[in-house]
């Protein structure tokens, strides 16, 4: 029989036909949407007079541009309301399960999808966010979609997609102390740049991913697409089947049995091949922080930025103008430098792992008076287990904001802006100009990391605080 | 939804060498809050293009009269970062029509082929070639070909041909949209989601 990969068993047997030198048509089994991308598709359908074709395979909540305080009041921001309107009426509409505001299960939409149960191994999950590849976690094949195909899922349950190549990155051995999965992912991203996986679907494998929790590896497949990924999973497990258990939307009783079986037959052959392969040594890595305008920009607490030694062109003009924008110079190390915010949240780090980290380091601590910290859970259910496990009252005691669940300053759509010129240490996933409030100096890194800087007040390696 | 037929352009164009152009500088997050897609130009390129108190930004390219065109020459890399297709909608409404890049970013580019907007991948030594030429001669013309998938320099002839599959390129000469296709075989994906 042909060996094929975890990537190939999901993707082919989700392949409705091939078009003749052209993609694939592609069925989805589960679509999440949001209030930003979704609204122009709906319009669409309304224009060419169809509806959405199988409701009960869409998911909603708004989560991009909701505010972070206030909740249960009228938006105030007249834009970002009436987006949560329409995407309200929209839901309504066409009979579409929507996940509130204010509702048990309202959160980051790549935080409630696991939370929830909906996302399981083997799936074809899309949303119109790039960072869907969070579900790649659970062994499905989960990746970011533009509002036209959002049109096109909810119109047919499918896309057109070409099949992308097949990466795997390897990371072998046992993590050191002070270092956590969004320390390797930051550590792979610097070490293939942020195109250097375009074009491809990337399996993650390896002890050291092996042996994460299901909240570690979602960190870590959520920034696949920051190396220019479509996406990435890892093979079910264990780890996996423990996760969904009891979960509201997982097969119960017999069916769950089936399902285990089932998932239990995804992954990849022996010998099977890929189109590209890394392997990386969970010993070489350690607590990163990125210093530029790109998630490859990054470089280990440790290290000095690096020279323009060897660049030339346009290569080293986009670097000097990245550093410029960062006030930053060729270098120079980045540890000791001051910093004005953190930000603890986002569907890279606003789980409860998360959140319990922060609270455990800073426990007994106070926070640097020149440092304002945020923290926003990923969803209520975060929110609540904070509460409930007395994290919440550490945080504050500590001087931690505690906001509502959100994506916050994670783009900055809504109020919370990190202000022009100022540094923040962020647990979310992009550092691009502007991307936290215009003119906003972002630097990506661990909540450990970020637990220890907010003690601090500056740039700090969290093996010496802790 | 359909758009504009693609076929020949002959044009300027406006060069942008930067590298590594993500889709929060091609448009960013807080102007994405409208739920129909019109005014998208407006903000192109909003944090380059004007400053705080909404000045145009005099070193920027579109702020500079000597360049215009309905082609975008783009560094390496270009829309990386989120799925926003606002993006593409932005570029679309200001006027573009194609995009020039040794490399694009996966879901930008499927994004422009879903709207309208032809992204072009050439060599990285055509594109220094392109930037050189618009900066010894502004007016320079570029001749997008899709029919014959070349894209040509004008003023020298200097030629490269691009790829693009057949399924897409119809769809780009037609105007036509993947809905159009997927609505057509509805049978099939009946069929077939019955068995999931
Ligand atoms: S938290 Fe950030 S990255 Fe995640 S979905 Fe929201 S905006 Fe996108």
């Amino acid at each position: 029989m042909e060996k094929t990969t975890l990537f190939d068993k999901v993707w082919d047997s989700h392949v409705v036909k091939s078009v003749p030198s052209g993609p694939d048509v592609f069925f989805i089994d589960k679509h999440f949407i949001h209030e930003v991308t979704s609204p122009v598709a709906f319009l669409n359908l309304e224009k060419r007079g169809i509806g959405v074709k199988y409701p009960e395979r869409t998911i909603a909540t708004p989560d991009h541009n909701v505010p972070t305080i206030d909740q249960d009041q009228t938006i105030k921001d007249k834009l970002s309301r009436m987006q949560v309107e329409k995407l309200r009426s929209n839901c309504e509409k066409y009979g579409i399960e929507l996940h509130d505001l204010g509702s048990a299960h309202h959160g980051i939409v790549h935080v409630i999808g696991p939370e929830l149960g909906v996302t399981q191994p083997g799936m074809t999950i899309v949303c119109g966010d790039s960072h869907t590849s969070t579900h790649g976690a659970f062994g499905a094949i989960a990746f970011g979609i533009g509002t036209s195909e959002v049109e096109m899922v909810l119109a047919t349950q499918c896309i057109m997609q070409s099949k992308p190549k097949k990466m795997r990155i390897s990371v072998e051995g046992e993590l050191t102390k002070g270092v956590t999965s969004k320390d390797i992912i930051l550590y792979i991203i610097s070490k293939i740049s942020a195109a250097g996986a375009t074009g491809y679907f990337v399996e993650y494998a390896g002890s050291a991913i092996r042996n994460l929790s299901m909240e570690a590896r979602m960190t870590i497949c959520n920034m696949s697409i920051e190396m220019g990924a479509r996406g990435g999973l890892i093979a079910p497990d264990q780890t996996t089947f423990d996760y969904l258990k009891g979960k509201q939307y997982a097969p119960e009783g017999a069916d769950w049995d089936a399902a285990v079986a089932k998932w239990s037959e995804l992954k990849t052959d022996e010998g099977a091949e890929f189109d590209k392969e890394y392997q990386f040594d969970a010993a070489d890595i350690e607590p990163m922080i990125t210093y530029g305008t790109n998630p490859g920009m990054g470089i280990k607490v440790v290290e000095s930025i690096p020279s323009t030694e060897g660049m030339e062109g346009s290569n080293k003009k986009s670097y000097l103008k990245s550093l410029d924008y960062m006030g930053f110079a060729p270098g120079e190390p980045v540890k000791g430098k001051e910093v004005d915010y953190v930000f603890v949240g986002s569907c890279t780090n606003g789980r409860i792992e998360d959140i319990r980290s922060v609270a455990q380091f800073v426990k007994g601590k106070q926070k640097a008076d020149n440092i304002t910290a945020w923290i926003v859970p990923g969803s209520r259910e975060v929110e609540k287990l904070a509460h409930e496990e007395g994290l919440v009252q550490i945080l504050e005691e500590a001087g931690f904001k505690l906001r509502q669940p959100g994506c916050s300053a994670c783009l900055a759509m809504n109020d919370d802006k990190i202000p022009a010129g100022k540094y923040a240490v962020s647990t979310s996933n992009r550092n691009f100009e502007g991307r936290q409030g215009p003119g906003a100096r972002t630097m990506l890194a661990s909540p450990l990391t970020v637990a220890a800087v907010a003690v601090t007040g500056k740039i700090t390696d969290p093996r010496e605080v802790f | 939804m359909a758009y504009d037929k693609f076929t020949v352009l002959q044009d300027t164009a406006v060069p942008l060498p930067t590298q590594n152009v993500d889709t929060d500088q091609i448009i960013p997050a807080r102007f994405l809050k409208a739920t129909e897609r019109v005014g998208f130009g407006d903000n192109l390129f909003r944090d380059w293009r004007y400053d705080v108190e909404g000045n145009p930004k005099k070193d920027f390219v579109l702020n500079n009269d000597t360049y215009s065109g309905k082609i975008l020459v783009a560094g390496k890399n270009f829309g990386s970062g989120s799925s926003r297709e606002h993006a593409v909608w932005a570029i679309y409404d200001y006027g573009f029509r194609c995009v020039v890049s040794s490399f694009f970013a996966d879901i930008f580019k499927n994004n422009c082929l879903n709207i309208g907007v032809l992204p072009v991948t050439v060599s990285p030594e055509f594109v220094e070639k392109l930037f050189a030429a618009f900066e010894a001669d502004p007016k320079a013309e570029i001749k997008v070909d899709l029919p014959a998938q070349s894209i040509t320099l004008v003023s020298t002839g200097e030629s490269e041909s691009f790829e693009i599959n057949d399924y897409k390129k119809q769809n780009m000469q037609n105007g036509f949209d993947d809905i159009d296709y997927l609505l057509n075989i509805s049978d099939q994906i009946e069929t077939f989601e019955k068995t999931r």
